[in-house]
């Protein structure tokens, strides 16, 4: 009996420790694939020229200026407001049924997809606003998608703040918002940024949002209007590897991108990650 | 001190009003949506600016746009059997007007145009004559089209938007389509998540926990297109050589990759909730002589199914909203699956390979919004019993 208790244990243990190493087994096979075939394009020239001949010569550097106009953008947007509504629910919002209703909705709005945020961002930027295709209707319509994102971040991040520091901090005399600035905001940043990061690297890699909102198939010069179509990486790498009349040319160069855009996210990630550890403050929980 | 308290209140008053930004802006996105959407009701699904006219003697007043498509196509060739008279259909349009008149007969940029076809319809019994508005005349008998219903619009099998003379808008398919490959992802996506969550939950050292767990976030932090791409140029390749199939964009390979990315969702969120077992319980089916085998399979588990389950739940939702991925390897053929082995077309995909070809307020447009209506309202539901499932606890 004890041996086929241990030997069932066993089994089920060896088929969970294969399926997680197939999971980063998943992960390096994609980033290996890309890694090998796209590091032969990333040069000086392909980080800072602009696309040639039908995009199959020259570089991508139209393509990573518009990602990073929507990616300023939309955190210029999203941050501010989304930081003060995490306040607000952490800080001046008591539990009861507002608060879980809040809740609620913001949890909603994480779980909508982003296509659906495209066709939300196409009826009322682009036509009903009449700001046509261009960075502020697409940094708008991406500033909504990370929005929950932020808010929740900025949540937690209060809740780990210990309750004394509030309370030590009004016992000196200080208000409410002097409280908040001056002490728990402070304390929490490392954890905000941290999520803030992460937010930014979403933006960078989403395409169905700004495909009807933001961006074109191509551009000839770099630009930084923001009443203007960008082109961004994402749906550079989407147009070079479906439609493209020479596939196998484009190949390479979205390869190329694709090493790119996959660099640019691990960056960030790794970035997150670093701050996590680096800054947790003794002073949260 | 005075203006320090006044811009503590302007302050203030900003956070009050972002606390309420993301209800506003479900109600704004809500609203919009459909807004746009439903105005496919109100419309006649026939080519703008065009009409129909019978003879005056049919009796057949009212069809719909799957009717006509049929009789375009020759599926129905006689007024029978749409309650009509036995009479045969002869369809009269412009792109067949070269068989009973010359362009002598039709005049000079097709001023005679309005008479002959006058002439035409009341002198053919079994006619149904499709043109411009503008050359039909008044007193012949209009054949209405029964503008689209909700249900027609779900229940449809054909989506053929930009039909002549009038657009096909079922989406039957693309529903189906949707859920099936969404099906198709979670088969092997919750067994394996849930599999690695429990691993990481209960079996992993730390070391190797905290070694996965960046694994997990970045397969998390991949974008969608990036997916796609791969999915592309390796998995659609292998497939078509594996199964020896014409193409080897297939709802199979749009599960695959909706599997591999709704993976995190699911092992973050079952792993918090595994987590979250009181240790007291694990101790105590110890006590009792449990291995942790046991104890994972008869009480932790159990335990903590309702965390499990909404973590499912919540990876569904993730797969069924999923883009740029199913849009670039699932072929993106708008019939009813019946195997994985062909290809499919998802909501989101019609979506954005779609909208932009779709002329502003037209009816393919507001199709294409009414299709996010479902999907949102489909998301919608599954974070509502995802959150349901976690209370009940």
């Amino acid at each position: 009996m004890q041996n086929i208790k241990s030997i069932k244990q066993a089994i089920a243990f060896t088929i969970f420790r294969i399926l997680a190493g197939l999971i980063v087994g998943i992960l390096l096979t994609i980033f290996l694939f890309i890694f090998l075939r796209g590091i032969g394009m990333i040069s000086w020239e392909f980080l800072t020229t602009v696309p040639r001949e039908g995009m199959l010569k020259g570089g991508i550097v139209t393509a990573i200026v518009g990602t990073f106009l929507l990616v300023f953008y939309s955190a210029l947007i999203a941050f501010p407001v989304g930081i003060l509504s995490g306040i607000y629910m952490n800080e001046y919002l008591k539990d009861g049924k507002i608060k879980r209703f809040i809740t609620m909705i913001t949890n909603n709005l994480a779980g909508i997809p982003s296509v659906v945020f495209g066709l939300f961002g196409l009826s009322i930027f682009v036509n009903t606003l009449g700001w046509g295709v261009s960075v502020i209707s697409g940094a708008f319509t991406l500033a909504i998608m990370i929005l929950p994102i932020v808010i929740r971040t900025t949540e937690e991040s209060l809740k780990q703040v210990e309750y004394n520091f509030r309370l030590a901090s009004y016992a000196m005399g200080a208000t409410k918002w002097q409280t908040i600035w001056k002490i728990v905001l402070p304390t929490a940043m490392p954890n905000i940024i941290t999520g803030l990061i992460l937010s930014v690297g979403r933006v960078a890699g989403e395409t169905a949002p700004i495909i009807f909102t933001a961006v074109a198939y191509f551009l000839p010069t770099i630009d930084f209007a923001i009443d203007k179509p960008v082109m961004a990486l994402p749906y550079h790498l989407y147009v070079l590897s479906t439609s493209g009349i020479n596939l196998q040319a484009s190949r390479n160069v979205a390869f190329g991108t694709a090493l790119v855009l996959v660099s640019l996210i691990f960056i960030l990630n790794l970035l997150a990650n670093f701050l996590r550890k680096r800054l947790k403050v003794s002073s949260t929980k | 001190m005075k203006i320090k308290y006044l811009s503590e209140k302007i302050i203030e008053g900003l956070i009050y009003g972002s606390g309420w930004i993301t209800t506003v802006v479900v109600v704004i996105i809500v609203v919009f949506l459909f807004r746009e959407g439903s105005g496919l009701f109100n419309k006649k699904p026939l080519e703008e600016g065009y009409g129909i006219v019978i003879n005056a003697e049919n009796k057949v007043r009212q069809i719909t746009a799957q009717e006509i498509r049929q009789i375009f196509e020759k599926d129905i060739t006689n007024w029978k059997e749409l309650g009509g008279a036995d009479e045969k259909i002869v369809v009269f349009s412009l792109s067949n007007i070269d068989k009973y008149f010359s362009e002598k007969d039709l005049g000079e940029s097709y001023s005679l145009l309005s008479e002959k076809i006058k002439e035409f319809v009341q002198q053919n019994k079994g006619v149904i004559a499709v043109f411009p508005e503008k050359y039909l005349d008044e007193s012949l008998a209009h054949l209405e089209i029964a503008p689209i219903s909700f249900w027609s619009f779900i229940s449809g099998k054909d989506w053929y938007p930009t039909a002549t003379p009038s657009p096909q808008l079922g989406v039957l398919a693309i529903i189906l389509g949707t859920l099936w490959v969404s099906f198709g992802a979670m088969l092997f996506a919750l067994p394996i998540g849930i599999s690695v969550a429990i691993y990481m939950a209960e079996i992993a050292e730390k070391r190797v926990r905290e070694l996965l767990k960046p694994f997990i976030e970045l397969l998390a932090g991949i974008p969608s297109v990036v997916f796609g791409f791969f999915g592309l140029v390796y998995i659609v390749p292998l497939l078509q050589n594996l199964f020896n199939l014409p193409v080897g964009e297939t709802a199979l390979a749009g599960s695959i990759l909706l599997g591999i990315m709704a993976l995190p969702t699911i092992i973050t969120l079952s792993e918090d909730a595994i987590r979250s077992v009181p240790r007291e319980l694990k101790e105590a089916s110890f006590a009792l002589g449990a291995n942790h085998w046991q104890s994972i399979a008869r009480v932790i588990v159990p335990y903590a199914k309702s965390g499990v389950i909404s973590a499912c739940i919540l990876g569904i939702g993730r797969a069924i909203g999923e883009t740029m991925a199913v849009l670039m390897v699932t072929g993106n053929a708008a019939v009813i699956p019946t195997s994985f082995l062909e290809p499919v077309r998802t909501i989101t995909a019609t979506i954005a390979s779609e909208l932009g070809e779709a002329q502003q307020g037209g009816m393919h447009y507001e199709a294409l919004f009414l299709l996010g209506s479902i999907l949102f309202i489909i998301t919608f539901f599954i974070n509502w019993i995802a959150e349901l499932v976690t209370k009940k606890k």
